[in-house]
């Protein structure tokens, strides 16, 4: 239900001392570290000095993958590195759908429910997982391992109706198809992914997006394009097409010689 | 599967995409098998500026939406000795588009050499990619190609020996359209709320920390490369005269063979269906659009529309990035745009009042009529909130929400009429926010 104008930003104007933690369970998750300091400086590094404040994105998503979603120490410590306010760090970080507020499971399930996998199948999908899960768009079943979105268009039409797991994509699905890969999840297990790399936890994927590369072996090679993506290079291998005239010896012309031609162009 | 005519299978021009069939492609030494780096080590030969009129005399436009000249956006960097920067828009979320994600997923170091490649014409020492944060796949396989890259000395100091220095960061979103506008990317790249700066001035002269910058879309800087090696000449011999060149049209929806189709610009929808196998069975087409969600509908009576800039502009609508959504007579146009309008309404960043607002009361009218509660004014007010929102705007953000909008009453008035004069059953009931889009 929209109550409110569901608009980015309703949250930003967080005045400091209002971030409440809404999800603080008893076990709690665990603290920020010198550890987690030094990771933080490693990504300011990667941005041009005096520019620090370029690292704020990706350090979000560090806290997540220590906590799992970002919890008012996060941000307090996204503050501290970068020498901003709370409210500052509380205004981006509620602006930008992939920062969650609430704990997230370990399996973070998005289903693709614009309009052309919506139409294709997506709402059905999304409706069956959540009627099967009993939990609504961004909520989290009561075991803490499952939470269930809705997204917007994930640009992978081409294999509509997809969801993702932690992103992976699972493409053309239908309801029982989806219903299977949730209740692989629950079972323990890791179903592969159709594109991309085998699943890993919501935590791990979000060391990835704060900018490390992906270190478990031979993760990088794996999924292989789909059928989709190759289409229009499939028809031009069978009928052996190719664009005529290309020589990749091509002088480049330089200003002099149009100069000395009289400056044609 | 009936073939697809010698007419339409002339339209294929796979230069960008070729590659792809090589599944090994994103590693670095097959990538240099196949040709990859020799564009870098051509035109680090040559001057700067020559390299720039080359891109000029290609007619290369932009792919990401606008079409803008890239050659001339490159030339309006101030030569003044400050710190430049490029930074690569991988952003991809207009709604239908699917082929930067592919792009990057299949072939890596193209994107990486086109960046060093056009950093060194434009003399900018940092770049960045900054790439949307669901598409963790393709993040994945660039992280990798742009270590290998400094690891050959590809990238980092002395590239090459040549004297020129660049260093490159892949930089995660976080979940926002917006973001994928040039000067809001900025903002966001800066490590603030993605929201759109007030142009001018352009990012050209005072862009990333105010420095000049350009920014540009994958498929854009992954054309240089083949530019350079093949000549502007040689890039002119696909398209149109004034949209020249390759270019990647994606499918999606309706139709046999879903995919990425590289065509020359100027291709046909007739063309596309028949290289896509054709409607699928039992569906017949009724709307569609060229380039995306902000780029009005289009109907049967298009399907000899060339789809380049000029041509579909033309048309009264926008090539955008040509994402070619397919809908059928079994699909809705006031739902699809309903659910369009939802999107837009939960990605507007707020800033400003015709978008923030008139979004989220298109979505309640919107819900109105699909739920049999809407009346004929109801049209008006639709109407009159894109009056509101088209040109008003702060964004382009807001003009492309009014697309579906205005085009869908433009060719579909009667199926809002049939919901309004109760001859359709209602799609929503009055109270649900409910997803009921397939069947
Ligand atoms: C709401 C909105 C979203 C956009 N999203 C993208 C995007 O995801 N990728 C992209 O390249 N351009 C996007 N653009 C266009 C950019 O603002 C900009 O024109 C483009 O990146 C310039 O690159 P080009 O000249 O190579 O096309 C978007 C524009 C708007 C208004
Ligand atoms: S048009 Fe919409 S997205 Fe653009 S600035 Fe205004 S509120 Fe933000
Ligand atoms: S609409 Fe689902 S991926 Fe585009």
């Amino acid at each position: 239900m929209m109550a409110t104008h569901n608009v980015r930003g309703d949250e930003g104007n967080v005045r400091e001392g209002e971030v409440r933690d809404e999800g603080r369970t008893t076990s709690g998750p665990p603290p920020l570290t010198d550890a987690t300091r030094e990771k933080a400086r490693e990504i300011m590094a990667r941005y041009p000095r005096g520019r620090e404040r370029s690292a704020l994105l990706p350090m979000l998503h560090l806290v997540q993958s220590e906590q799992g979603y970002i919890t008012p120490e996060g941000i307090a410590f996204c503050a501290e590195m970068l020498g901003i306010t709370k409210a500052q760090v509380a205004a981006v970080s509620t602006f930008y759908t992939m920062f969650k507020r609430r704990p997230t499971g370990d399996w973070l399930v998005s289903v693709c429910t614009n309009t052309m996998c919506g139409v294709l199948g997506g709402d059905k999908i999304y409706k069956t997982l959540s009627e099967y899960l009993g939990v609504g768009h961004d909520e989290t079943t009561p075991d803490g391992k499952i939470t269930l979105e809705h997204t917007e268009c994930l640009a992978a039409c081409d294999y509509a109706p997809v969801m993702t797991v932690n992103y992976e994509f699972f493409d053309r699905m239908d309801p029982d198809s989806a219903l299977e890969v949730v209740q692989r999840l629950q079972n323990g297990e890791r179903p592969t992914p159709t594109r991309g790399a085998r699943l890993c936890t919501f935590r791990e994927i979000s060391r990835q997006l704060a900018g490390w590369a992906d270190d478990r072996e031979g993760a990088v090679g794996e999924g292989r394009a789909g059928e989709p993506t190759l289409a229009g290079n499939r028809l031009a291998e069978r009928y052996g097409i190719s664009v005529a005239g290309f020589d990749p010896s091509t002088p480049i012309r330089k200003a002099a010689d149009a100069a000395e031609k009289g400056g044609s162009k | 599967m009936t073939a697809p005519s010698q007419r339409a299978l002339s339209r294929l021009t796979p230069v960008l995409t070729k590659r792809w069939l090589s599944p090994d492609a994103w590693r670095l030494d097959v990538y240099e098998r196949l040709d990859g780096y020799t564009a870098l080590r051509k035109a680090l030969a040559a001057h700067p500026d020559d390299l720039i009129q080359l891109v000029k005399d290609s007619g290369l436009r932009g792919r990401g939406g606008a079409g803008f000249p890239t050659g001339l956006k490159w030339s309006f960097i101030p030569q003044d000795g400050k710190p430049h920067y490029l930074v690569v828009n991988a952003d991809e979320g207009e709604p239908g588009t699917c082929k930067d994600l592919p792009l990057m997923m299949a072939d890596p170091h193209s994107l990486v050499e086109g960046i060093i490649i056009s950093a060194y014409a434009i003399r900018a020492n940092n770049a960045f990619i900054y790439i949307r944060g669901e598409a963790v796949h393709a993040a994945r396989r660039l992280r990798h190609a742009v270590n290998e890259a400094y690891a050959a000395g590809y990238l980092g100091k002395n590239i090459l020996g040549s004297g020129f220095d660049l260093d490159l960061v892949v930089h995660s979103g976080a979940g926002a359209y917006i973001c994928g506008e040039e000067t809001a990317l900025l903002d966001s790249l800066e490590g603030y709320r993605g929201q759109p700066r007030l142009k001018p001035p352009f990012p050209a002269t005072h862009g990333l920390y105010g420095g000049p910058t350009v920014v540009n879309n994958v498929e854009t800087i992954c054309s240089i490369p083949y530019l350079v090696l093949g000549g502007a000449e040689w890039w002119r011999s696909m398209g149109t005269e004034k949209s020249p060149g390759p270019k990647i049209y994606s499918i999606s929806g309706r139709v046999v063979n879903p995919g990425q189709y590289e065509c020359s610009l100027g291709t046909t929808l007739r063309d596309l269906l028949e290289l896509a196998g054709g409607m699928q069975p039992g569906h017949q087409l009724r709307f569609w659009t060229p380039g995306g969600s902000s780029t009005p509908l289009l109907t049967e009576e298009h399907l000899d529309l060339p789809l380049d800039f000029d041509s579909v502009a033309a048309a009264g609508s926008m090539l955008g990035t040509t994402a070619v959504q397919v809908f059928s007579d079994k699909d809705c146009p006031v739902y699809a745009a309903y659910r369009w309008i939802m999107f837009y309404a939960h990605e507007s960043c707020g800033k400003c009042t015709p978008c923030r607002e008139g979004n989220y009361w298109m979505v309640q009218v919107l819900r109105r009529i699909l739920s049999g509660k809407g009346s004929h004014a109801d049209l008006d007010l639709l109407l009159d909130a894109c009056d509101n929102l088209l040109g008003r705007s702060f964004c382009a953000l807001g003009d492309g929400a009014t697309s579906c909008v205005t085009s869908s009453i433009k060719y579909f008035k009667q199926d809002y009429l049939d919901y309004i004069e109760g001859r359709k059953a209602p799609l929503l009931s009055p109270n649900e926010a409910d997803l009921v889009g397939a069947h």
